[in-house]
């Protein structure tokens, strides 16, 4: 991230959360956020009601700060209404709701839903002919252990569903950490669907979150580098993709 | 009644390119021809009844009328949460449509009976509830769910009433009497066998939710017993509610809270419950004595 960009990201989310200090939760996702909205996503404010939008839904509801931020940046809600997150009269809660927010395209708060939502919305778009729209879901590594995102995964892979799953890698889950994680294959080279964009020498380091998305495509990432992540979300592929960014 | 749902929803498919539907192996193979037809719009997600209500929130946030099904206790209960929040709390809506009701698979036991699911969708807004008590009241119904985007759930059972009341959305008067007695369903028959000879007037309505409250303010006088085929009282508050300011007197008769650790078929559950005719007269007869 260049330094002017850093800055005024760094001013939005000072904002939200009224701190110069952010909750891990909050600034994991900053990068990867606004990667999408500033070079990957089809969507703008004029087009939040497009029905061949490009649909992005933020599973992991915690720590929204730096969402709202970059829907702040990119002119979706004013700026203003960072400034009262959680008060009464603000329609930015702890967790986005989309009923209160352009641009939102789902309510989340409770881990474990925008899977299966992306899975549906996915079939939806399809159904209805806007096939070359495309539907991104962003969830957390702590997440993954929460049971219904299996259920999607499971799914998606037996129908191959071209949904693009992103997971932030900050080795928050109880039991997921490297090393702590047991009968994954730890070798480079190990896993067969871990593919491309120069990762290859971490992508063993992360098998414990790869592992748990068979016959998805994979990408592992470093989730602060612009370019690889741009080039990881830009891949289209005929079946569901797995973008791992760790920060 | 499980038929009739088959038959229709392979005939709202398509007719209309809006709907969709999606199973989660329960019924599966009965929409055999509908998936081959309509393979962009019948989904069978596998014994994923989590993923089947997100794939129904989904489907509806990008404008599409969601069809979802299974045996109640799957389709309601082990959903909750994905009812709560990916339909409720998107503002989106599904038709749910479920078999099994309280006690329908008896042999099967308590994981396959949701005597709770009504009570369930009370805690949530905005839900219509049907409870047909005919196979010939039940397509109705799932059309006119196709025409809206509302959160509607539809309970289908075994057992069933000799006749069909298809304009039952409130509460129909079938006969004539002193103090009124509301039958949900399939519990119509065993009413008016339980009250031959008693005078009273019995009401019946397929649409439990919402409770037509003017036709009970209209039709109380005193005494009114509310007859249910899902958790006993499941109705109490709406009935105290319509009834607010009316001296009265109420007796709910349902399914009762204690597991019946039995086998057998949905009457021997009936009689178990109270629900079978003579159970009715007996709770009925004491009641109004």
């Amino acid at each position: 991230m260049n330094f002017k960009l850093q800055s005024m990201h760094m001013k939005l989310l000072s904002r939200v959360t009224a701190d110069v200090k952010h909750t891990p939760s909050a600034h994991s996702t900053l990068d990867v956020l606004w990667v999408l909205y500033d070079r990957v996503l089809r969507i703008t404010p004029e087009t939040v009601d497009a029905p061949d939008r490009d649909r992005f839904l933020l599973s992991k509801g915690h720590g929204p700060a730096a969402y709202y931020a970059v829907l702040a940046a990119k002119g979706f809600i004013p700026e203003e209404w960072l400034d009262d997150m959680g008060g009464w009269d603000s329609p930015l809660g702890h967790h986005p709701d989309r009923v209160l927010i352009p641009g939102v395209e789902i309510g989340t708060g409770s881990l474990g839903h925008g899977l299966g939502l992306a899975v549906g919305t996915a079939l939806g778009l399809r159904a209805q002919g806007f096939l070359d729209t495309r539907t991104f879901v962003l969830l957390g590594d702590a997440e993954l252990d929460e049971g219904s995102n299996h259920e999607a995964i499971a799914y998606a892979a037996a129908i191959r569903l071209p949904i693009t799953a992103i997971v932030i890698d900050n080795r928050s889950a109880t039991h997921g950490g490297p090393g702590e994680w047991s009968g994954a294959p730890t070798g480079s080279n190990a896993h067969s669907d871990v593919s491309g964009q120069g990762n290859q020498p971490r992508a063993g380091l992360y098998a414990g979150i790869p592992v748990r998305f068979p016959n998805w495509s994979v990408s592992v990432v470093n989730g602060r580098d612009h370019d690889e992540i741009k080039r990881a979300l830009r891949v289209v592929s005929d079946r569901p993709r797995l973008v791992v960014a760790s920060v | 009644m499980r038929e009739t749902f088959i038959d229709t929803t392979t005939a709202i498919l398509d007719e209309d390119p809006r709907t969709a539907l999606v199973v989660a192996d329960i019924s599966a193979a009965s929409f055999t021809a509908a998936r081959r037809r309509h393979p962009d719009r019948v989904f069978n997600v596998g014994i994923r009844e989590q993923l089947m209500a997100g794939v129904g929130g989904g489907l509806a946030l990008t404008g599409m009328r969601p069809y979802l099904h299974s045996y109640a206790p799957f389709l309601i209960d082990r959903a909750y949460e994905q009812i709560k929040l990916d339909l409720g709390h998107q503002e989106t809506g599904a038709v749910l449509v479920s078999i099994g009701a309280s006690y329908d698979a008896a042999a099967e036991g308590y994981t396959h009976q949701s005597p709770g699911d009504v009570a369930l969708l009370d805690t949530l807004d905005g839900w219509t509830v049907h409870v047909p008590g005919h196979r010939d009241e039940v397509a109705a119904l799932l059309r006119a769910a196709a025409r809206h985007d509302d959160r509607v759930y539809v309970r289908l059972s075994t057992q069933e009433n000799a006749h069909a009341h298809p304009d039952a959305g409130g509460l129909r008067v079938l006969r004539r009497g002193g103090p009124l007695v509301v039958a949900v369903g399939p519990m119509l028959d065993p009413v008016l066998e339980a009250t031959l000879g008693m005078d009273v007037t019995v009401a019946y309505t397929n649409t439990p939710r919402p409770l037509d409250t003017d036709g009970l303010r209209a039709l109380v006088e005193g005494e009114v017993v509310v007859v249910e085929p899902y958790l006993a009282g499941t109705s109490a508050h709406l009935v105290g509610q319509a009834l607010n300011g009316m001296p009265h007197r109420a007796l709910h008769l349902g399914v009762g809270r204690a597991e019946v650790r039995r086998y057998g078929d949905w009457r021997d559950h009936a009689r178990a419950h109270g629900l079978d005719p003579a159970g009715l007269r007996r709770s009925i007869s004491a009641f109004l004595l």
